[in-house]
């Protein structure tokens, strides 16, 4: 056989990945540069040491996903990359992560300004008491948007995106609460896109909707990935196995801190991890 | 946590591949057996028990799919079950050289075989033996032999050109008897093929074990 002609990307930092020894050609499709670059992270929630010094890079304009058993440190890790752990009374964040060369914990950072840049998605869809337009139109809003024209246009483009504007466009003044489960977390994945971020963090989003519901979010997710960067918290391995391009695997210890235990290409890992834990956890031996 | 049905499950596959190399190489063993005594219904008998070892092979792909679907396997396991789908493959593959050479038999018809089967025996027997260590080295997990078998192709490549050259010698000494010797060229032609199967088992378990994909051997064929 013989080996097609095709650039596998550069290793990711800190991964151990095992390639195949015929690179895939969809694996030259996958962004290497780094948006977010994180070091050293480590998070106190007081005396517990939640995560231990993480350090992975997050790929520009890919899909990475983090997996783990419940309690490694997943949803803790990606609510570093927005601050969203700044809202978490005594919590302490250390370490670095670099967007554009500028560390986002630092203290001079303007923590909604940042939000802007990274939108975050939850577990479960949480639209406000308002209409759909609103919901759509409240972050742009409050970063200073004037003027309906100008406010219609990002509305309709943000629900485009989310490919939610086919269904809606005949009932953008009715209440958000009033559209199906699915619907309501792809007007949050819409509200986000609002504010033009360039990074989407989301946590768990499928884990409230049914499997059509999921799927569609999950073709979202890869028709977004060509214009933003996305960082997903899954418990549904065969969700990151689908959607990412990177997948990293926390584990916590017997102290109950979560480590980074394999970062790579999600390809690699899944078929051929370099780590005996990873191996266990994906093929349901422990976890 | 463990998987307990999914072992199972890939116990009984494992076993099932097991049979169907014996099967294989029985069919191996026994086609260049009656080819060498001229015996006609044991030819017979190994192109009748090929429906068998097809049987086997989509009962094994069958299992492979069900166990992929249902307990949809990752990482090694996942490697296990490719490699047992290409195994199974591989086999019935061999097993149709056997009966390759089995009907070679039967069109020799009443005629007796232009001279004796000599280093075709010898690669018979030793394709056989790359087969049944092959298994073993799938069984258990042993990638290290399964290179070390890869490169014994070379003994059978050279078996085959020796083969090969003296027969075509013998059609220049008797044209007469080219037909017949034409049947002994096809029948070395099959042991080497069958030869070159071992070495894609062999890739597969070193896939399997380590997660490459390495082609280990060109055949020169």
């Amino acid at each position: 056989m013989t080996p097609e002609v095709t650039v596998p990307p550069p290793r990711p930092t800190s991964a151990r990945p095992i390639a195949l020894g015929r690179p895939r050609a969809v694996q030259t499709a996958v962004s290497t540069d780094v948006r977010l670059r994180a070091r050293g992270v480590s998070v106190r929630y007081g005396q517990a040491l939640a995560i231990d010094d993480v350090s992975l890079d997050v790929h520009d304009r890919a899909i990475t996903a983090i997996i783990g058993p419940s309690g490694c440190g997943k949803s803790t890790l990606l609510r570093v990359f927005n601050r969203m752990n700044d809202l978490i009374p005594r919590a302490r964040v250390e370490g670095r992560v670099e967007m554009d060369g500028v560390d986002i914990l630092g203290r001079d950072i303007d923590v909604v300004r940042l939000r802007r840049h990274v939108g975050m998605v939850f577990q479960k869809p949480n639209p406000f008491a308002m209409t759909i337009y609103d919901n759509v139109a409240y972050g742009p809003r409050r970063h200073g948007v004037r003027g309906r024209s100008r406010l219609d246009e990002i509305v309709e483009h943000s629900l485009r995106r989310a490919a939610l504007w086919d269904e809606v466009r005949d009932r953008l003044k009715k209440p958000a609460t009033g559209i199906s489960g699915g619907q309501q977390q792809r007007l949050c994945i819409a509200r986000a896109l609002a504010v033009e971020p360039s990074v989407i963090l989301m946590d768990e989003p499928c884990s409230a909707l049914d499997p059509i519901a999921t799927l569609k979010i999950e073709d979202l997710m890869t028709d977004l990935a060509r214009d933003y960067t996305i960082v997903i918290v899954t418990h549904n391995m065969q969700q990151a196995a689908r959607v990412s391009h990177y997948t990293a695997f926390m584990l916590a210890g017997e102290d109950r801190t979560g480590r980074l235990v394999e970062f790579g290409l999600t390809d690699s890992l899944f078929t051929a991890p370099s780590d005996k834990r990873t191996e266990d956890y994906i093929t349901g031996r422990f976890g | 946590m463990t998987r307990e049905l999914f072992e199972k499950k890939l116990r009984e596959m494992q076993d099932d591949v097991l049979i169907m190399g014996s099967m294989a190489e029985k069919a191996i063993q026994r086609s260049i057996d009656a080819l060498r005594t001229r015996d006609v219904s044991l030819s017979n008998a190994v192109i009748a028990d090929d429906m068998a070892i097809n049987a086997k092979r989509y009962e094994i792909e069958e299992k492979c799919i069900h166990t992929i679907a249902l307990q949809q396997p990752m990482a090694a396991d996942l490697r296990v079950l490719v490699a047992i789908l290409f195994i199974a493959n591989e086999l019935e593959r061999m097993a149709d050289h056997a009966e390759g050479i089995g009907r070679i038999n039967l069109m020799l018809g009443d005629e007796p075989l232009p001279r004796p089967l000599g280093e075709i025996g010898e690669m018979a027997d030793k394709a056989g033996d790359m087969l049944r260590r092959s298994l073993t080295a799938f069984v258990e997990r042993d990638a290290e032999s399964a290179r070390r078998i890869c490169d014994e192709d070379d003994v059978i490549d050279h078996l085959y050109d020796a083969v090969y050259h003296a027969l075509i010698q013998e059609v220049i000494r008797t044209p007469a008897d080219m037909q017949r010797i034409t049947y002994l060229i096809w029948t070395s032609h099959n042991l080497e093929r069958i030869a070159d199967r071992v070495t894609n088992i062999c890739e597969r378990i070193i896939f399997m074990v380590t997660g490459q994909l390495e082609e280990i051997n060109v055949s020169r064929y």
